[in-house]
């Protein structure tokens, strides 16, 4: 089972993201979840979403508290907290930030993989908004290898419609593409 | 619509299997506590649909006086609440029962105030608890779905005329994206009759519903309505199977997972009952004799089905998500112990009470339950209750 956690502000779509990656496994036959962290939906805030991808029935009703990937959409929250807690070796943590996996300290010394993709620039010039939801799945689709970019199609058309949705489309095939892995 | 499998949140499938079953009527307040069942009921009617009157009405205790009109007049009925709309509606949901009046309920299960929350616990239907409702719980969105089609079809039958309350746990079910499968139209068609109320209100055959009693007939009416409880037992039984006969999915009163050969069991009501399985699997590759009982059925109390499960077994550890104030714990445990009360073979029982508010339990947390509780069990430490995480 991969479970995944995503930290971003309220307003950013972390929820969309964990949505649209369990619909895509689902739609492939898999079992998945995705839910928020539950609360009311305060924009700017901290927020969190999970989800759970399996090949069988999955049968937890709790928070994810040790996940294999951690996708992290908004720079600043690194400041914060620490996107790698309850990582474990093998782990992957997918970062939205101009800088180099070279230059985070965040995972410095720790035994998991690091990917970095400026999602802000890749938003900002497919979508005219720094709005990286989408943008950030192209990363995890190459990071993780869970998926493929057409997996994530289907359901993202659907939920944006074919004008906004091919845009979306076009920002994740972006990160696909310009994600640095190490 | 065709026989689908679906990644989508469980609020949204269970408004679409409101929906599928065709109901005429849908009477809610639209504001927190509400979920997106009725949000999304909202818009299939809105958009044509569905054929039937949504009425957004002006608080709780009207949508409950709505949903009595409209089951009175022979309409098929539903509406969702939580919480303090419930607590709100309690009045009529009363009188809903009493009267006789068939209709679902889905009651996303979440704490009452105060303080103030929105969150997941079993407060607001354990305020309810004995107001003559049928209560089912479910542990996952295809759950919920299923116990639509079976709740109208129960609800409704002849031989039963009592509301019925699907109860799913506030966020745990009701904002959860998984797996659902949607039955053909044809399925469900065959599965759920048109509703035909007996002595439906209509101005060509004039009857008298909810009239003034005397206490010489008090007591009579209140014997009615249990009975008419009681009764509903078999015609629950046939609608889960008959169920289980066309789609693959059975369910009952009480359910179990590695019980037959455990030596202690958790005990469960709700989504817990599946975090359970995952921890109970896990125990018992370490050698623990450990199983699951579920209880799905809550009202009426399916005492038989539960000492089957529960009689031979040493110990039974039940975790609650409700409290009753100065009374003798949890609700399902205190259930529990008067159900074993006096029996040959009658397990020790150990109660817990967790995941209040939306608390997140654990694999970890059911798992310090399960073995906390077998050692208090085995040192006959059971008096009471242990709040589970309680901060000092």
């Amino acid at each position: 089972m991969l479970e995944i956690r995503f930290h971003g502000r309220g307003g950013q779509g972390a929820v969309t993201s964990a949505e649209l990656i369990a619909i895509a496994a689902i739609n492939k036959g898999n079992f998945a979840q995705a839910f928020p962290s539950f609360g009311p939906e305060r924009r700017g805030a901290p927020v969190v979403a999970f989800c759970r991808v399996d090949s069988q029935k999955i049968n937890i009703r709790a928070k994810v508290y040790s996940p294999n990937v951690v996708i992290v959409l908004d720079p600043g929250l690194l400041e914060l907290l620490d996107p790698t807690e309850g990582m474990s070796e093998g782990g992957i943590l997918i970062l939205n930030t101009k800088k180099q996996p070279q230059e985070i300290a965040i995972a410095a010394g720790k035994p998991i993989k690091l990917a970095t993709v400026d999602a802000n620039k890749i938003a900002i010039e497919e979508l005219g908004r720094p709005i990286v939801n989408t943008t950030m799945l192209g990363g995890f689709v190459r990071a993780t290898g869970l998926l493929g970019i057409e997996d994530i199609k289907e359901p993202l058309l659907e939920r944006f419609g074919k004008k906004l949705g091919e845009r979306n489309l076009k920002a994740m095939e972006r990160a696909f593409n310009e994600v640095s892995i190490v | 619509m065709a026989r689908t499998r679906k990644g989508i949140e469980v609020s949204i499938a269970m408004a679409d299997a409101v929906a599928q079953a065709d109901v005429d009527v849908i009477a809610a307040y639209p504001i927190t506590p509400q979920t997106h069942i009725v949000e999304h009921l909202s818009e299939i009617v809105a958009e044509g649909h569905l054929d039937a009157e949504y009425v957004p009405v002006e608080s709780e205790h009207s949508a409950m006086s709505v949903c009595c009109g409209s089951s009175a007049v022979g309409a098929r009925t539903f509406t969702s609440t939580s919480s303090q709309g419930l607590a709100l509606m309690s009045e009529i949901f009363t009188i809903a029962a009493a009267m006789r009046l068939p209709m679902v309920m889905a009651l996303a299960n979440r704490s009452l105030s105060s303080p103030l929350s929105i969150w997941n616990d079993h407060s607001d239907v354990m305020s309810v608890r004995d107001a003559g409702w049928l209560h089912v719980f479910v542990e996952n969105g295809q759950e919920c779905y299923d116990n639509v089609f079976c709740g109208f079809r129960i609800s409704e039958d002849p031989e039963v005329m009592v509301p019925l309350a699907v109860n799913l746990d506030g966020f745990i079910l009701t904002h959860m994206i998984e797996p659902v499968i949607y039955e053909d139209d044809e399925t469900i068609k065959k599965y759920l009759p048109p509703f035909k109320m007996k002595n439906a209100l209509h101005p060509d055959n004039p009857v008298s519903m909810g009239c003034f009693g005397m206490p010489e007939i008090y007591t009579e009416t209140q014997m009615s309505r249990e009975q008419g409880v009681q009764n509903s037992y078999p015609t629950i039984v046939k609608a889960w199977k008959e169920w289980g006969d066309l789609t693959g999915r059975y369910y009952h009163p009480v359910e179990t997972y590695k019980a037959d050969d455990a030596e202690y069991c958790i005990v469960t009501m709700g989504s817990y009952g599946e975090t359970a399985m995952e921890v109970v699997d896990t125990l018992r590759k370490e050698g623990e004799k450990v199983g699951v009982v579920k209880i799905r059925l809550w009202r009426p109390f399916p005492f038989e089905d539960f000492r089957r499960a529960a009689l031979g077994k040493k110990s039974l550890i039940v975790i609650d998500r409700a409290i009753s104030f100065g009374g003798p714990g949890g609700p399902v445990a205190s259930e529990l112990r008067s159900a074993l009360y006096g029996r040959q073979g009658a397990p020790v029982i150990v109660n817990y009470i967790a995941g209040l508010a939306g608390r997140d339990v654990s694999r970890n947390d059911f798992r310090n339950i399960i073995l906390e509780g077998k050692a208090k069990a085995a040192k006959g430490d059971t008096d009471g209750f242990t709040l589970y995480g309680l901060r000092g």
